[in-house]
């Protein structure tokens, strides 16, 4: 008897448990791969997958194999110019014609390449960037939805009945059903008063009338006051959460002490900001400004390879920011980030302008500044004026003193905990 | 002929009622041709999910295992980059025979595909000495289960890493984990399960007693000094391990077990691949063209048919871009013909080469084959003068002491033992992979295991042994030495690996 069955619906990715297991396994190879893959993409390719390259002989599995030399004897078809006793020049290195037993798996040394899937990716990046786990599930996830009234069903929980349509439909539940009973009321009331009239009202079939009205009306009264049949719901719907526009401002000392080192913190310190934007605006734009003593609005390749000498004047690239705003982001459907790295050297008379400037233009325009200042000496003068603006302005403002990509997450706590809240 | 048959169902769509038709006409040819098959079972599977059977190695179910995971990455890749074909089918010598069928596979192919592996595969299963002797397709499956439900709770228990590795280093011994020649017992899944307990209690107590610390008198002394253990080389190193190894925990054997059974049970895959695929094309080939012959079949359902047919048995030439070996299913179905061919129309030289087979039934001629050879004796057997001719083929010999190639023999009068017997030799997967053997161990010393590789043509081991004898240490969880014995007898200490398990603790 032939048994046929579809197994087209069971089991579908079967094997994810086995490429979970691979990319655990090698998690060092792919972590330094996705790295060189965040040094080369731009900010705002962050959120797709990625190939990666890993050595072979990393992965080669090992077995018990013969090496090249000894005598091998190898038949091969196709002969169309050979006679018994013939010498054949040996070929070079790896060419095909001899070596049918030397290597039968035919292992190369190139790297083996697969791709990251958009969920394995961010997950390394996260990995990297210490987030907690909340956070992490929130922006993989795109969906966000917010729940709406929808009308009514008759189905739902008692917290949801919506009492005056229900009792607005017991009552015409009421009326339909006493409607024919009321009918005959109105007959036999009609032959009552006819009898009265007649003054018969003792006769026995005024007696019969009265005992049928009677009993009618019980039936009447006997209709339940409201039903199951009746309640009505409340319903609620969840609909995707509207979604505005945002703009981000990457504002980056280009002066000559930051190094590619620095620039590639700074750059995933853009990234995260990026990726919690994405999650949460359907629509961004990215401004890169990027200062020494003079700012400039840039593109993202400029932003990251140019360096330039000099001092360093940090109100030029909040004036920038500021006019910039003012031209193209004026309305209030712009929502704006804004996310600052320096390595912290200022120009001594420049840091209390700046203070100044962002308390009374800057913080009260943006929903969140971050300033991350990337240095492991002793904080500088930016340092203390910007720890006075954090002191005022707790909500909306963030900074950190960082060494490496772990350091970066805490910078966006506050903003993290809002929008899980 | 008023009544005969309606031709099958045309156009490439498949349906459930097309595959059932076709399997029942097939079937009934298979039964006609004298095929014995095991019942058997098709089962729809789409594209994604013959990459999965891929990557653990066409089982249904299977343990767990980054190897796995890597597998499936690069089918993936090279079939999403559209640079290789999925296989058609991939057949499982199991009891009832599941077959797997891929959803987009027209129904020309669906039919070779049950006519091949269904039919062809499946008898070589049941008929084959090597298979009835060594594996149980009735127990297969149910073993497996069993295996990844044993590695699953281990890996529970004692950790993934821990599992991992101990995996990676069993995986590394699989090739050396069969044995060649003793007849393994029948997998049975119930005493597995009863034995698990009770073999794990006596393995320790076993391997306790040959640890044993207690001093021995000092003439015993004086005569265990003398004893090889073991006493005879041992070719089946996961074997020798799970029995022997000092330091590993009862589960641990019953891991090393677990694979060295597996690996057993592919063992006779690899010893038959150019039979078993010769055959099953010969088996598709043979019926689906009896049921053209009889007008069951459109001329459209047989050119796809023999699209696909050929590009499977295409043998490019040595010097073609296309060429990487002999191609067993090329050569494996031309040989099956050609015994037919000498059966039913031997030529003078078939009468003088093949004195018996010339001339008699071919069907019990190909039973006999298809039952009591594999692929070196199979060739050595079978191979004629014609098919030798037909696939041009020639024999080089690549000897370092010298300073070319030299061809020693082609398809000529001269030629045709010495092609034979070099080419059988080529199937003899004895000769074609290391010999490497448990030679000693040091029982009252430091307990080091001592590997010897016999050297066969002057082939050296390759790089990788470095890796895989770390992996024997991790195992065995002391010093482990690998020899080379020349085949003049010379014997050379080639590396060691030092390491005592006890002191990583």
């Amino acid at each position: 008897m032939l048994q046929i069955i579809d197994r087209r619906n069971d089991s579908k990715n079967k094997s994810a448990v086995n490429r979970n297991r691979f990319i655990r396994r090698f998690k060092g190879q792919i972590r330094k791969a996705v790295q060189d893959a965040i040094a080369r993409r731009r900010i705002a390719d962050i959120d797709n997958g990625e190939k990666v390259g890993i050595p072979a002989n990393d992965i080669s599995e090992p077995q018990f194999r013969h090496g090249r030399g000894g005598r091998w004897s190898v038949v091969q078809p196709g002969n169309d110019r050979y006679l018994t006793g013939d010498e054949i020049e040996r070929p070079e290195e790896g060419a095909g014609g001899q070596g049918g037993g030397a290597s039968p798996e035919g292992e190369g040394l190139d790297d083996f390449v697969f791709t990251l899937s958009r969920e394995e990716f961010l997950d390394i990046f996260f990995d990297d960037l210490a987030l907690p786990h909340l956070v992490k599930t929130q922006l993989a996830r795109i969906d966000e939805y917010k729940r709406v009234r929808a009308g009514y069903t008759s189905t739902g929980v008692p917290a949801n009945i919506n009492v005056v349509r229900s009792l607005r439909g017991a009552t015409g539940r009421r009326l339909a059903a006493g409607g024919p009973y009321r009918k005959t009321l109105r007959t036999l009331h009609a032959e009552l008063a006819e009898l009265e009239r007649q003054g018969a009202g003792d006769s026995p079939r005024a007696a019969e009338l009265r005992a049928e009205i009677a009993r009618l009306l019980r039936r009447i009264e006997g209709l339940p006051f409201i039903d199951t049949f009746d309640l009505r719901y409340n319903s609620r719907i969840r609909i995707p959460a509207p979604t505005t526009q945002a703009v981000m401002f990457c504002v980056m000392d280009v002066s000559g002490s930051m190094d590619h080192q620095k620039k590639q913190i700074a750059k995933r310190f853009f990234m995260l900001l990026y990726l919690f934007l994405t999650r949460t605006y359907q629509h961004i734009e990215i401004v890169f400004i990027r200062h020494h003593t003079q700012a400039m609005e840039v593109d993202e390749d400029d932003f990251f390879r140019s360096r330039e000498t000099g001092g360093t004047v940090v109100s030029s690239a909040l004036e920038l920011m500021l006019r910039i705003v003012r031209q193209r982001y004026a309305s209030t459907a712009w929502n704006i980030y804004c996310a600052q790295a320096s390595d912290g050297d200022n120009w001594d008379a420049d840091s209390p302008k700046c203070r100044e400037f962002l308390e009374s233009s800057i913080v009260p325009l943006v929903q969140y500044y971050a300033y991350i200042e990337i240095s492991e000496g002793e904080p500088q003068n930016l340092w203390r004026e910007y720890a006075r603006v954090l002191a005022n302005h707790p909500q909306r403002f963030a900074m950190r003193q960082i060494g490496g990509p772990a350091d970066i997450y805490p910078v966006f706590r506050e903003l993290f905990r809002k929008s899980l809240a | 002929m008023s009544d005969a048959p309606p031709p099958l169902p045309s156009g490439s769509e498949w349906t459930f009622e097309a595959i059932e038709t076709y399997d029942r006409e097939i079937g009934r040819v298979a039964a006609d041709y004298g095929l014995d098959v095991y019942r058997h079972q098709l089962e729809i599977i789409t594209a994604e999910q013959m990459m999965d059977a891929y990557a653990s190695i066409g089982m249904p179910v299977f343990y767990h295992h980054w190897s796995f995971g890597k597998h499936f990455l690069s089918t993936e890749k090279s079939y999403k980059r559209g640079q290789m074909g999925l296989a058609y089918e991939i057949v499982i010598n199991s009891d009832p025979c599941i077959v797997y069928l891929m959803e987009e596979n027209t129904m020309p192919m669906q039919a070779l595909v049950i006519a091949h592996a269904a039919y062809g595969h499946n008898s070589f299963f049941k008929g084959n000495y090597l298979f009835r002797t060594w594996t149980s397709a009735e127990a297969i499956i149910d073993y497996l289960v069993f295996a990844r439900n044993v590695i699953a709770e281990c890996e529970e228990r004692y950790g993934e890493d821990e599992v991992e590795q101990l995996l990676d280093a069993c995986h590394a011994l699989m090739s050396v984990g069969v044995d060649r020649y003793k007849r393994p017992p029948k997998l049975s899944l119930t005493k597995e399960r009863e034995r698990r307990k009770e073999r794990e209690d006596y393995l320790q107590s076993q391997v306790n007693d040959l640890w044993r610390t207690l001093p021995l008198s000092p003439e015993k002394e004086a005569e265990e000094a003398e004893r090889r253990f073991p006493e005879e080389a041992e070719e089946n190193l996961l074997y020798f391990i799970e029995k022997n190894a000092p330091l590993l925990e009862p589960w641990q054997r019953e891991i090393v077990r677990i694979v060295r059974k597996i690996g057993q049970y592919f063992y006779p895959q690899r010893q038959t691949q150019l039979m078993n695929e010769g055959w099953a094309c010969f088996w598709h080939y043979t019926m689906l063209y009896h049921l053209y012959d009889r007008g069951r079949l459109g001329e459209g359902f047989m050119l796809e048919f023999l699209q696909h047919h050929t590009n499977v048995v295409y043998q490019p030439p040595f010097n073609s871009r296309r060429f990487s070996g002999i191609n067993p299913y090329a050569l494996g179905f031309a040989m099956w013909r050609d015994i037919q061919r000498i059966c039913r129309d031997p030529t003078a030289e078939d009468r003088d080469w093949f004195p018996d087979l010339a001339g008699s039934d071919w069907r019990e001629a190909l039973d006999f084959a298809m039952r009591n050879f594999k692929d070196e004796s199979f060739i050595a057997q079978y191979l004629s003068p014609r098919l030798m001719r037909e696939f041009r083929l020639f024999n080089i010999l690549d000897d370092p002491a010298e300073p070319m190639l030299r061809v020693r023999a082609i398809h000529d009068e001269q030629g045709y033992r010495r092609l034979r017997q070099a080419l059988a030799e080529q199937y003899n997967l004895g000769s074609r992979e290391p010999d490497i053997q448990v030679w000693n161990v040091d029982l009252r010393g430091e307990r080091s295991l001592t590997l010897r590789h016999f050297k066969y043509q002057g082939r050296d081991l390759g790089e990788s042994r470095d890796a895989v004898l770390r992996h024997v240490a991790s195992l065995w969880g002391f010093p482990v030495k690998l020899e080379e014995q020349d085949e003049d007898g010379a014997v050379r200490l080639l590396t060691e690996v030092k390491i005592d398990r006890r002191r990583n603790r």
